[in-house]
């Protein structure tokens, strides 16, 4: 038996997500943290879809959490390694120096 | 029974002929090129008077049959085919024996001139391609064989085309015959909206439904569907057939060679448009407004057109005047529905006309390409063939009675004099006032080159080919060679008896049986047949007619005039300038076209040109956006700062106002 | 009924855990204790998922995040030398504009949402079914081209990300086996017919043999 209403995990994941809306902003410079704040945003989005999963009874949002899982990971792992890769290159990270694609 | 080889045969020799001579003019010579054009040539005329002999002697059956497939689009199938009736085999024969002659005429005329096979490939494709017209089962293989006839008649009229003044020709007689063509494409696609198949026999036997059938073209007016199809196959038969308005082209065609000038601007090319409606008769049976249009055309055409030619002092412009006025009698004849006696004309008129046309460019040789009748006269001694033939030719022309043109002619005005329709009585004075101009300009051409003193002077020693002095000659004219005279000779021939033997049978004997077909009430033959007792009796008879009369004070006033009293003309023509102006200023509608359409087209095109293509399309469109892109864009790249943080702002910012709006207005 | 309160007091507590780990995220200034916050919060992550009973996703995303991906961002974070203070420049100008765009963000969400109507109760435990037999039978019938592709992603992810990272020395020394095996005696010694004795006229005359 489940005792939690539904309306919990919606409110917990909005929350969490709105904090990495804010991260995105005040973080503006370090790209590092710029992925940790999507990841957190693809945690709530993830809670969301195990929450709808289990009270609507339906396996096909459970199955998306563990697509998007994948994808996260093949996704952060792509970005570390670009992030590495720039670090090599320019000796940085900060978000300010990197604008080659201006006009 | 025709046999279907034969006919493919006799259609398509010239066309080989054509390509051996004009694309293997390294190989065969200049020699083999005339002969090779020649000989298939004389194929043609020879299975010709076969194919005649079978259908008039043989009791041969209309033949009429599909060669080839050519295509098929839905329902409708269109084929190469052959019809040889009567009409047919009877154009055969004239088309190819004119075109012999011509042929064999060339040999002599064309001799000295670098585009000698150039020449005869060009009209071995006209006969070609007027066979193929005259053959046709179908709307759009007559349509080809016209066009066909309309592009060489280009090259050929353009055919020294170094010239500025033959290539001006050729376009204007291009595009004038343009605006016929479009005319008669659109009739062509009238015939397919009302028969739904553009096959002879079955729009011929579809042809009395046509009686009350209407069309709407603009809203709320109904036009009898006849009566539009019959009017634009008769643009299109104005513009081959050089008719008023679209007469233009044909004087200025007098720049192509004189062998042209006898073979398609005389006896075959400017016939298609009379044979056509000849073709077309169960349809124009149908319109009566269609026949009023078609008489009143034709007789302004033969009246006004012949006046023209009095005024005319080059040699060729005169015949071709008179070729004009000719072609309208046939238009006339077609108009109240004497297609027989149309079509009668056009053979006897094929005979003279290409005679004298022939006898002038005889003439032009041996004026050393002098085509100034000013310059002229006294040429009888030293070129008497020439003489006799041209005299031959311009009494069948004028219808002196017992020459062919006599009996051609004099049958038209008396067809126009029963006629009923409208405008017969403005047509049969047109005609009979046609005469008197006729035999004005014809002995006016007769007296000022043949007769009278010698208005040139001979200058040995004088560079022939620069003779831009007029009236200077190197050496003195001479008769010409066998390979023009003889032509003369065969050409003068038929011109004189033709006539006697064949009206009785063509006009009167039913002899088209039917291939053409008259509504008993527009039957103007049927009655005149009854009070026709021969040629014997129409050639006495004649003399006291009013034609004939009218004829000899044509001669006698050229007689009185050009003769004896060489000075008289100039004096008229001070004294009737605004006349005369009108009649050497041909009406003014060179002018008027020239102006009017000529100008006002580049006037269009510049307007067009300027303002619609380089400013609107080019300036405002095409570089307009270009720029537009361009310029706008240069203040929307400093949107693209290339800094992450700024897209992700931007990107955020529009998630809110997404999330705001959705909440604001609602899911649903 | 002490079974519901006893969930809901833990549910409180791991999310109260989770979002205060989420604020330390973005608020702390040590990148490293950035990532270790973050994997705090994806552990009372999945702690909620556990309790919402998906306990193969929340064990994967313990094993999967926590146990791979969280490492690998420490590993980087510890990897690069990176001088962390130009980074927070700008940091308090941005706080009023990020914690504004957050919060508006959520009320809007929160709005849109409607948390009242969203009183789903519980739907059942799908019977005689565990969590990840559920989610397995899913998986492996409706989903299973999804699920190969997931693995070429994954598969693809890997290798893009060893090239990306991977650095060609240019100064290594390594051998070509496929060069080695494919060597013919002709590309090894070149023959030169000389004669046997010249007439010297000067001091050089072949250096080019005595070089190879």
């Amino acid at each position: 038996m489940m005792a939690i209403p539904l309306s919990w995990y919606i409110v917990f994941a909005t929350v969490l997500f709105c904090i990495a809306i804010a991260g995105i902003f005040i973080n503006r410079k370090n790209v590092i943290v710029l992925l940790m704040c999507i990841e957190l945003m693809l945690l709530a989005v993830n809670t969301n879809f195990v929450a709808f999963s289990r009270f609507l009874g339906n396996p096909g949002g459970q199955v998306f959490v563990f697509f998007i899982l994948t994808v996260a990971a093949a996704e952060s792992a792509i970005g570390l390694a670009i992030v590495v890769l720039m670090f090599r290159t320019r000796r940085t990270i900060n978000v300010d120096e990197i604008n080659t694609l201006r006009y | 029974m025709i046999s279907q080889n034969l006919l493919i045969v006799l259609a398509a020799a010239p066309l080989v002929g054509a390509l051996i001579a004009g694309l293997g003019r390294k190989q065969v010579g200049r020699a083999g090129a005339a002969a090779i054009a020649i000989l298939s040539v004389a194929i043609s005329f020879a299975l010709s008077c076969v194919v005649f002999w079978q259908l008039v002697w043989g009791g041969a059956p209309v033949f009429n049959h599909d060669v080839y497939t050519w295509l098929e689009v839905g329902k409708l199938s269109i084929g190469i085919g052959f019809l040889v009736d009567r009409l047919t085999a009877l154009m055969l024969v004239t088309v190819t024996f004119v075109s012999l002659m011509v042929h064999v005429y060339t040999i002599g005329y064309m001799r000295d001139d670098p585009g000698f096979q150039r020449f005869f490939a060009y009209i071995a494709l006209f006969t070609f391609s007027m066979l193929m017209l005259v053959l046709a089962n179908n709307f759009l293989q007559l349509f080809i064989g016209w066009e066909l006839v309309g592009l060489v008649s280009y090259l050929l009229i353009g055919f020294w085309f170094e010239r500025p003044s033959a290539s001006f020709a050729a376009l204007k007689a291009f595009i004038v015959n343009r605006v016929g063509d479009f005319g008669f494409i659109l009739g062509i696609a009238a015939v397919l909206y009302a028969f739904h198949t553009l096959d002879y026999s079955a729009v011929f036997a579809q042809a009395p439904d046509l009686a009350g059938r209407t069309i709407e073209i603009v809203g709320g007016h109904p036009w009898s569907l006849a009566t539009l199809i019959c009017l634009l196959l008769f643009v299109g038969a104005c513009g081959k057939s050089a008719q008023v308005p679209l007469h233009v082209w044909l004087p200025d065609s007098m720049e192509g060679p004189t062998p042209i000038s006898a073979l398609i601007h005389a006896a075959t090319m400017v016939t298609a448009g009379i044979f056509m409606v000849a073709r077309m008769s169960p349809l124009y049976e149908m319109s009566t407004t269609a026949l009023s249009v078609v008489l009143i055309v034709g007789a302004t055409t033969a009246f006004f057109m012949g006046l023209i030619g009095i005024v005319q002092n080059d040699i060729k412009r005169v015949i071709a005047y008179s070729t004009l006025s000719q072609l309208g009698y046939m238009v006339v004849a077609l108009g109240v529905s004497a297609y027989a006696a149309g079509i009668f004309h056009l053979m006897t008129h094929a005979f003279f006309k290409a005679l004298l046309f022939l006898g002038a460019g005889s003439v032009i040789v041996a004026m050393h390409h002098e085509q100034d009748m000013r310059y002229m006269g006294g040429l009888r001694k030293r070129m008497p063939i020439t003489w006799i033939t041209m005299w031959i030719g311009s009494l069948a022309l004028v219808a002196t009675p017992g020459f062919s043109g006599f009996y051609s002619k004099d049958q038209i005005i008396e067809a126009v004099g029963e006629s009923q329709i409208f405008g017969a009585t403005y047509a049969y004075w047109c005609v009979l006032l046609g005469v008197f101009v006729t035999a004005l300009y014809s002995f006016r051409l007769l007296y000022m080159t043949f007769h009278g003193k010698e208005r040139f002077k001979v200058e040995h020693g004088h560079d022939d080919h620069a003779h831009h002095q007029p009236g200077v000659l190197a050496h003195a004219p001479r008769e010409s060679p066998w390979v023009i005279t003889v032509p003369l000779v065969l050409l003068a021939i038929p011109s004189v008896i033709i006539g006697w033997f064949t009206i009785e049978p063509l006009l009167y004997g039913g002899w088209f049986g039917e291939s053409i077909k008259v509504l008993p009430g527009h039957d103007v033959l049927a009655k005149m047949a009854e009070e026709f007792h021969g040629p014997a009796a129409m050639f006495l008879h004649s003399f006291t007619s009013a034609p004939f009369w009218i004829a000899v004070a044509g001669f006698a006033v050229a007689t009185w005039v050009y003769l004896f009293n060489p000075g008289l003309a100039d004096r008229a023509a001070r004294t009737f300038l605004p006349v005369f102006k009108m009649l050497t200023r041909k009406y003014w509608v060179d002018e008027v076209y020239y102006n009017l359409f000529a100008r006002g087209g580049v006037k269009l095109g510049r307007a067009f040109w300027k303002g619609g293509d380089a400013g609107l399309i080019d300036g405002a469109m095409v570089n307009g956006s270009a720029s537009l892109v361009e310029r706008s864009s240069r203040v929307l790249r400093r949107l693209q700062t290339g800094f992450l943080y700024h897209y992700a702002f931007v990107m955020i910012v529009g998630l809110i106002l997404l999330l705001g709006g959705l909440w604001y207005w609602g899911l649903r | 009924m002490n079974h519901a309160i006893l969930q809901m007091v833990c549910f409180i507590a791991f999310a109260v855990v989770a979002v205060g780990a989420a604020l330390a995220v973005v608020s702390v200034k040590n990148t490293v204790h950035a990532v270790l916050a973050l994997v705090l919060t994806f552990f009372s992550a999945a702690c909620l998922w556990m309790l919402a009973e998906a306990e193969f996703l929340a064990l994967a995303l313990v094993v999967v995040y926590v146990g791979a991906v969280m490492v690998l961002f420490l590993f980087v974070v510890m990897m690069l030398d990176i001088d962390l203070e130009p980074m927070r420049e700008g940091f308090i100008k941005y706080l009023p504009i990020g914690i504004g765009a957050a919060v508006i963000m959520l009320l809007e969400m929160l709005g849109i949402i409607g948390i009242k109507t969203l009183q789903v109760p519980a739907g059942p435990n799908p019977a005689g079914m565990s969590n990840i037999e559920w989610l397995g039978t899913a998986l492996f019938t409706h989903f299973l081209l999804p699920f190969e592709i997931a693995a070429l992603i994954l598969t693809v992810g890997l290798v893009a990300a060893v090239v990306l990272a991977l650095r060609v020395r240019t100064f290594s020394r390594r051998q070509n086996p496929a060069a080695q095996s494919a060597v013919r005696a002709a590309g090894r010694v070149r023959m030169v017919k000389m004669a046997a004795s010249t007439t010297a006229p000067g001091p050089t005359t072949v250096g080019e043999d005595s070089q190879a």
